[in-house]
């Protein structure tokens, strides 16, 4: 049994103007102390899934349908105070934005000591020490005046570093880090990241890392998801997808990102056409009207997820047909996919 | 963050005294330009009764040393003597009214900024709900309306057909009516500035980390939430504050409560100078202390607000 089980996973915003199906049928599993990576462009329903394992969305955003299961209990419909246990204390999860993440009016500390308060028996000074304890791990020097400060007080990266600190502090089993280092600045990003990986490898938790940088799912993760328009497209190993990716839409990623060795006249490509406006979806595959080599039926049908090698998985026509060429897949007698 | 607390101190006292002195000499000078005088009345005075009069509370000098005679006595809180009730001092006079505004502007501070945030966090947390859109349309309609026509509806309706209170202040429960007549404006007030500011600080990223720290909604709500959404109403309960404690004209009169408001209006009724700069002043005086406990506990309760 993995430590997280996410199947079928369905989220929707339910807006004046229809229902968008943010997060739509997303299944993963997560071992412990492993790192998740899932990567897609904006709005592909990535932080979507990250909130919804935590049922932390805003309305009107709903989670819909599916299952997620932490240890084997099942968290979708279950009680407000069971997931409010878990939420802090054995997933924990860090924000985009470290600038507003932080109530402004409380001090570090308090914020801090609130976690730890809340979810272990440790009385006031004891919370104390450990809130310390927890900023010095961050790396925050003089930690016992920034327990006094005020997160205004404090820059963008110290901030990040902070919410690392009390993500932390109740030593979960999970941290969802939901594109940390987006509104950093390049140094800073790579400080937080070599923070996550050195605190990931002494303290031992799993992460599901949420990002739309691809060199930093190259650097830290084990297993990494490709999400589109609220589906998964293709998943696999860090190496997989990134040596042999095989959905359109990955190679189209990957293409884009600039080379330090290339030849500096070298163009990057970018991925043609527009992202999706999600209340009118396609009725086929979500990235056939962006793809270069979309063909009939990605266009009227949904692709479904299908192995292309050892825990290696694409929802791709393209990929489906190259497997029956080679005789890897069969079609059924009624011209579905046996796979 | 001491030494500049205690300039900034400095600064708003010299600002106070620079305000009130603006005030007197307008007030004075207006007051003076005004053709009615304290003595003119039905009663046909001679014109050695008012000269004895004028010679006696001193109006006989020229403008400029009878203001310069008013700003000294003010520096020692001598306010001079009232025209119209004779033998009192304006002091004395301010005093007696104020217990009486003092008794039931408390009371309609208290409620109204008490149940104005409960109210108005209420309706945000329910936005757009029945609770948010009955909140809403009961506190429009109540900003909206005059006090008048509030105090008047409760004298008509409680005093008059139920007969549950009595429509005089000074009888037992008397107090019931004026108190809720000049809370009520106050406290619409504040619920629609609390409902917007609690709506906007709800939106906000934080309020997603308490979530996820594991908080109950209670907690994020009247914690991380309340603290941060409360500041516009410090800014406006200030003044309000101010114009409570001394007293509503209008309730004051409807409910024949003796108190500054009542007093104010019957002293410019009969163009007392003395009692009408004497409540101007003081008035002044209210506000600029209410505006000051505000801004500092503004700062108390963001402190990324800087004084300076």
């Amino acid at each position: 049994m993995a430590l997280l089980e996410v199947r079928d996973l369905k989220t929707s915003f339910f807006t004046p103007m229809g229902e968008i199906k943010a997060v739509d049928g997303v299944s993963f599993d997560l071992d412990k102390g492993r790192v998740l990576g899932i990567v897609g462009e904006s709005g592909s329903g990535k932080s979507v899934s990250a909130y919804s394992i935590l049922q932390i969305l805003t309305p009107p955003g709903k989670v819909v349908g599916g299952s997620v299961k932490f240890n084997g209990d099942e968290l979708v419909g279950a009680s407000e105070k069971k997931i409010r246990d878990i939420r802090g204390n054995r997933i924990s999860i860090i924000f985009q934005d470290p600038m507003t993440s932080l109530t402004p009016v409380f001090t570090i500390g308090n914020q801090l000591m609130e976690a730890i308060l809340l979810h272990t028996d440790r009385n006031k000074k004891e919370a104390r020490a450990r809130a310390v304890e927890m900023l010095g791990l961050v790396g925050i020097n003089d930690p016992e005046r920034r327990m006094g400060q005020y997160s205004f007080e404090l820059s963008g990266g110290m901030r990040q570093r902070v919410m690392i600190a009390m993500a932390l502090a109740c030593e979960p089993d999970i941290l969802i880090a939901d594109e940390p280092t987006t509104a950093l600045d390049v140094t800073i990003q790579a400080q937080i990241i070599e923070l996550m990986t050195e605190l990931q490898h002494k303290l031992g938790m799993a992460i599901i890392m949420i990002t739309h940088d691809l060199g930093v799912i190259a650097s830290i993760c084990d297993e990494v998801i490709v999400m589109y328009a609220g589906k998964v497209c293709e998943r696999g190993t860090a190496d997989q997808i990134f040596y042999n990716p095989k959905h359109e839409y990955t190679k189209g990623l990957l293409r884009s990102i600039p080379n330090i060795e290339s030849d500096d006249k070298e163009r990057l490509i970018p991925i043609s056409g527009m992202p999706l406006d999600m209340l009118h979806m396609p009725a086929g595959c979500a990235f056939a009207p962006r793809c270069d080599r979309a063909m009939k039926i990605c266009l009227t049908s949904q692709p479904q997820e299908y192995f292309v090698a050892q825990d290696h998985i694409s929802a791709c026509w393209v990929n489906i047909q190259e497997g029956i060429q080679s005789g890897l897949i069969k079609l059924d007698e009624n011209g579905g996919v046996k796979v | 963050m001491s030494y500049k607390f205690g300039l900034y101190i400095l600064k708003r006292f010299g600002m106070a005294f620079l305000t009130i002195f603006i005030v007197i000499f307008m007030t004075f000078f207006i007051m003076h330009a005004i053709p009615a005088s304290p003595f003119s009345s039905e009663k046909a005075r001679t014109d050695a009764t008012i000269a004895a009069l004028e010679a006696k509370y001193g109006f006989d000098k020229p403008l400029p040393v009878q203001f310069v005679n008013y700003l000294r006595g003010v520096f020692v809180f001598d306010f001079g003597l009232s025209t119209a009730w004779v033998g009192y001092t304006v002091f004395d006079l301010i005093k007696g009214g104020l217990s009486y505004s003092m008794r039931i502007g408390f009371s309609a501070a208290f409620i109204a900024i008490v149940f104005g945030v409960l109210l108005g966090a209420l309706a945000a947390i329910n936005r757009d709900r029945w609770v948010d859109k009955i909140i809403q349309l009961i506190t429009t309609a109540l900003v909206s309306l005059p006090s008048f026509v509030v105090a008047t509806l409760f004298l008509l309706i409680f005093g008059l057909w139920l007969r549950w209170l009595p429509t005089i202040s000074t009888n037992p429960g008397g107090l019931v009516m004026p108190v809720a007549a000049l809370a009520l404006y106050p406290m619409a007030y504040i619920t629609r500035l609390e409902r917007s500011s609690m709506l906007d600080v709800l939106g906000q990223d934080f309020i997603r980390t308490a979530h996820a720290k594991g908080l109950s909604k209670f907690k994020v709500l009247f914690k991380h939430a309340l603290k941060c959404a409360v500041s516009p109403v410090i800014t406006y309960a200030g003044p309000m504050m101010a114009y409570i404690l001394t007293g509503s004209m209008v309730v004051e009169n409807i409910f024949s409560v003796p108190g500054l408001g009542r007093l104010f209006v019957n002293s410019m009724l009969r163009t007392d100078y003395m009692m009408i700069m004497g409540v101007t002043i003081f008035l002044t005086l209210m506000i600029v202390v209410m505006n000051f406990l505000s801004d500092v506990l503004y700062k108390i309760m963001d402190p990324r607000i800087d004084l300076e």
